[in-house]
């Protein structure tokens, strides 16, 4: 047994009203690891949370906590301590009352209760805030108190449940060094939910992709970037062509009509694949001497680079980058063979990754920033 | 919506206060007649004020009358919020449904009938503990049987008063409360409780008016013993109102409006304090 | 959110419901179809139906005082409610406490204090008489106002009003301003906004106050005994069975049922029109 495993989920299954919400999921965390769950609304992240802190009972499976199983353990017995989605501070108490909450229960010695609430909120910037009325605090300062008031207790693992979901987008990005800081400071594991992959990829050391109640797959924030295991990682995470191939042996892979050199092998000759190329991988040359030719088709400027909408034989693919192209330009595109990523084919083939119907629009209605987790409704 | 100042609507909102105060005003004026009439005014005095001090019997059913309000008051608080704390996680559709349908069932029921039913409960009830267990009950009427029919009533306002309220209560403070260490019970009263106190406070208020008033299902359930103030005058009006009964309206008028007025300020107060915080 | 579920939670108010709502209910049905002797009987009901004309008139004159008194409330509470809640916050608050105070005052002397109002020689007839001797120098006759079906209607208007106000205020009062604004930008005037938008919202409160105006004025039985002479309707016909000179529970039981009754689809008629809306409940 490894002793750096502080919660070994196993075999856990969820279901609501007959609906299944989690499937056998597996999954263990280390001490002192910063593991993110992500993915869309309603995929789960929020119920192996609940599971983990005690508020739910798995249909099967155990939760396994430092060695022994904690089925049965009710939340308030439990070493774990939940930031909630829209903080849950107490109303009725101050600033200074909510982080003592915790600590007050534990029946500590006053001065202890007060040295230790002091420490926390210096530890999130909010020494003078004693006496405020939580009500009067903006979202950011909530969240600080939420967090300290967690913390106070000293867990052993802190559970995080979108926490930064109702903050603004600059307060957000703060946040998130914030909390970096913090988990390295006290050394304390944390399980983050999200279904925002750049906080997950900026924020974890592992991160937990989930979809449909299943782990679609699980490592560190580069391994899912580099090589999501299938379509719908590839897709979820970050911006991702997702084109039909065939792998004709080791090292080549046939798509959009031309054969490409490729770093993956493994595959059954002729096997059905699913090719992932990032849009900032792609690189545009005159036209002709690419290995692909395509029309520009729609051409978006993000700041820093454009975004253009290539028709290559009626399939649409994303492409970032500087240089300057207009609509209806034609263009040679190369792909280097280390920048295609090879899939097996999934459930997901085919569902995701062509940029057809792509536009800014659809982005922001997949991927709202205030959509809140609601699926044990 | 537009302001409407017009002098139409202000008469007939006059008008309509008038009808509505019409009887109150009589009593306060008849309270203060030197006459022995109750419609003919002959003149200013004290005299059924001083009576009314005098009147043993009406200050013992005055003060069986609080007794029972206050027990029915702090009884269906604490029974409904139960309730409506157990109402509110049922999950079940349906369980909820019939939950909320039966509590319901008073409020819809005519008054007659909820006492009538109480009345031939505690009757047959009766019958039953003399025939089947050899008792010799004479009668089951009393303090118990308006205690609990004034609970049964209570019920509904409460649970109705109290269900909102918990609806409005972030289900996460109770589990934030739990995550840091309370029990599950310790929880409801550390976070939930003081998060609902303004319904359960005015659930006691208007169970505790309630009972106070109530006449319809008392008439029912009180037996000869145990008299409450609207029945004591009921029994009165049935031969001739003595006229220290309107002094007795009177003071109660005079003390609800009091208490009304009171509430209005504070609750004026507390809304101007919660603007000044926004 | 999910919260757990504690089925202890709910047995006391479960156990309570059961002895003291539906047992007693069902007792009343027991009651109503056994006799004396507790066997199976139709009696009661045979009983109404052979004095048949005596208690079609009762239920009759119920059911029409209560109607009528339930129209009256209505057409005397909506432009109340209307005006207050198109006035200014504070006079709103005021209105409220102003309106609240008769409904916690006890309902028995309110009811008797009516009866000096009304007597041949009270108040009222006094008033008129004074009136009289300003246009006419002939005797005045005082018309009979006491013991009368008007006084028992006017009763009923008196104690129930309170409760067709308050709910049809309710709802009223949180219409969204921009709904009337949005109908008067579209070229609607005052009367058409109040056609058009104010009433058909105010419906659910409507229907509320509708029936917590008529099921007590359907089945009251003090308003008739002090102001209605002698008349009886079905309350005080189930009252005597119950504490009068009468004494017949099973007949008691029996009209009890049939007053469930008559209310039951009163309320399902009152149902279409609320059709699915949530009727406003007010306390």
């Amino acid at each position: 047994m490894n002793k750096d495993i502080v919660i070994d989920l196993k075999d856990i299954s969820v279901a609501f009203d007959g609906q299944p919400v989690l499937k056998n999921l597996n999954l263990y965390i280390r001490n002192r690891e910063f593991i993110t769950l992500l993915g869309p609304s309603g995929c789960g992240k929020t119920t192996t949370l609940r599971v983990i802190a005690g508020f739910l009972e798995p249909d099967s499976g155990d939760v396994i906590f430092d060695g022994a199983s904690c089925l049965g353990v009710p939340p308030h017995k439990r070493q774990v301590n939940t930031i909630f989605q829209r903080y849950a501070l107490f109303p009725h108490l101050n600033v200074y009352k909510n982080v003592a909450f915790g600590l007050k229960l534990l029946r500590l010695p006053a001065a202890e209760v007060e040295r230790r609430v002091e420490e926390m909120l210096r530890t999130v910037n909010l020494t003078g805030f004693e006496r405020r009325s939580v009500a009067s605090l903006s979202g950011g300062q909530q969240q600080r108190v939420a967090i300290a008031r967690a913390l106070a207790v000293r867990p052993r693992v802190l559970l995080l449940d979108e926490p930064l979901g109702a903050l603004d987008l600059k307060l957000r990005k703060d946040m998130q060094m914030e909390l970096k800081n913090i988990q390295q400071q006290l050394g304390i594991t944390f399980i983050y939910v999200t279904h925002d992959q750049e906080e997950a990829l900026s924020m974890s050391d592992t991160i937990v992709v989930m979809d449909e109640g299943e782990i679609q797959q699980i490592g560190t924030p580069k391994d899912i970037y580099d090589e999501p295991k299938n379509a719908f990682v590839a897709d979820f995470i970050g911006e991702s062509n997702i084109v039909d191939g065939v792998m004709l042996a080791d090292f080549r892979v046939r798509f959009a009509g031309m054969t490409f050199q490729c770093v993956d092998k493994g595959f059954a000759p002729s096997e059905r694949v699913d090719v992932v190329v990032r849009p900032e991988d792609v690189d545009i040359v005159p036209p002709g001497s690419g290995v692909l030719q395509g029309t520009v088709t729609s051409v978006t400027f993000k700041g820093v680079h454009y975004e253009f909408i290539v028709d290559v034989q009626g399939f649409k693919w994303l492409i970032q980058s500087t240089d300057v192209q207009a609509v209806d330009d034609v263009i040679g595109i190369s792909i280097k063979p280390d920048e295609i990523h090879i899939m097996k084919k999934s459930k997901y083939s085919d569902l995701v990754g062509d940029y057809s119907c792509f536009s800014d629009e659809f982005e922001e209605m997949s991927n709202p920033e205030t959509d809140s987790e609601e699926e044990e409704e | 919506m537009p302001q409407s100042k017009g002098i139409l609507s202000r008469v007939y909102t006059a008008l309509i206060l008038l009808f509505l105060y019409a009887p109150l005003l009589v009593m306060v004026l008849f309270s203060f007649n030197s006459g022995h009439s109750t419609a003919v005014f002959e003149g200013f005095t004290l005299h059924w004020y001083q009576e009314l001090a005098r009147n043993l019997d009406a200050q013992k059913v005055l003060k069986n009358t609080m007794l029972l309000a206050f027990a029915a008051a702090v009884v269906s608080v604490v029974l409904g919020t139960l309730a409506a704390t157990g109402i509110d996680r049922v999950r079940r559709k349906w369980a909820k449904g019939l939950l909320l349908s039966v509590t319901n069932l008073p409020l819809m029921n005519p008054e007659i009938v909820t006492g009538v039913s109480m009345m031939l409960l505690f009757v047959f009830a009766q019958q039953l503990l003399n025939r089947f267990f050899g008792l010799e009950v004479r009668t089951l009427l009393g303090f118990g049987s308006l205690l609990a029919a004034h609970i049964t009533f209570c019920l509904p306002y409460v649970i109705l008063s109290v269900l909102p309220k918990l609806r409005q209560t972030d289900p996460h403070l109770a589990e934030a409360a739990q995550d840091l260490g309370c029990s599950p019970v310790l929880a409801f009263f550390k976070v939930v409780l003081p998060s609902i106190s303004t319904g359960v406070f005015s659930a006691f208020l208007m169970a505790f008016t309630i009972s106070l008033d109530d006449f319809v299902v008392s008439n029912f359930t009180s037996g000869s013993e145990f008299q409450t103030l609207p029945l004591y005058i009921y029994a009165m009006t049935k031969r001739k109102v003595r006229p220290d009964m309107y002094s007795l309206s009177s003071l109660v008028f005079f003390a609800i409006f009091a208490l009304l007025i009171l509430s209005n300020v504070l609750q004026a107060r507390a809304e101007k304090r919660a603007a000044k915080q926004k | 959110m999910r919260k757990k579920n504690s089925p202890w939670l709910n047995a006391p108010y479960v156990l309570w419901s059961a002895l003291f709502i539906l047992a007693p209910l069902a007792l009343v049905a027991v009651f109503a179809f056994t006799d004396q002797a507790g066997r199976f009987s139709l009696a009661s009901f045979e009983y109404i139906a052979q004095n048949q004309q005596l208690y079609l008139k009762t239920f009759g004159d119920s059911l029409a005082y209560a109607l009528e008194a339930t129209v009256i409330c209505l057409l005397l509470a909506f432009p109340l409610a209307y005006f207050m809640a198109n006035a200014r916050q504070r006079t709103q608050r005021l209105l409220m406490m102003l309106i609240m105070v008769p409904m916690w005052m006890n309902f028995v002397i309110c009811t008797y204090s009516w009866r000096s109002i009304l007597e041949d020689h009270g108040i009222l007839n006094t008033a008129l008489a004074w009136l009289h001797g300003l246009v006419s120098k002939e005797a005045f006759r005082p018309p009979a106002l006491l013991d009368t079906p008007g006084a028992v209607v006017l009763g009923m208007v008196y104690n129930y009003l309170p409760f067709m106000i308050l709910p049809i205020y309710t709802v009223m009062s949180k219409l969204e301003p921009s709904l009337t604004e949005a109908a008067q930008d579209l070229g609607a005037n005052r009367w058409r906004v109040l056609e058009q938008v104010v009433v058909p919202l105010s419906i659910p409160g409507v229907v509320s106050g509708v029936t917590m105006v008529f099921v007590p004025s359907v089945s009251t039985f003090y308003i008739s005994q002090k102001l209605g002479g002698g008349s009886s309707l079905i309350g005080d016909l189930i009252e005597l069975q119950f504490l009068g000179s009468a004494y017949n529970f099973s007949l008691g039981a029996a009209l009890s049922l049939i007053l469930m009754a008559i209310v039951l689809v009163c309320m399902l008629v009152m149902k279409q029109f609320s059709d699915g809306e949530e009727s406003a409940f007010v306390v």
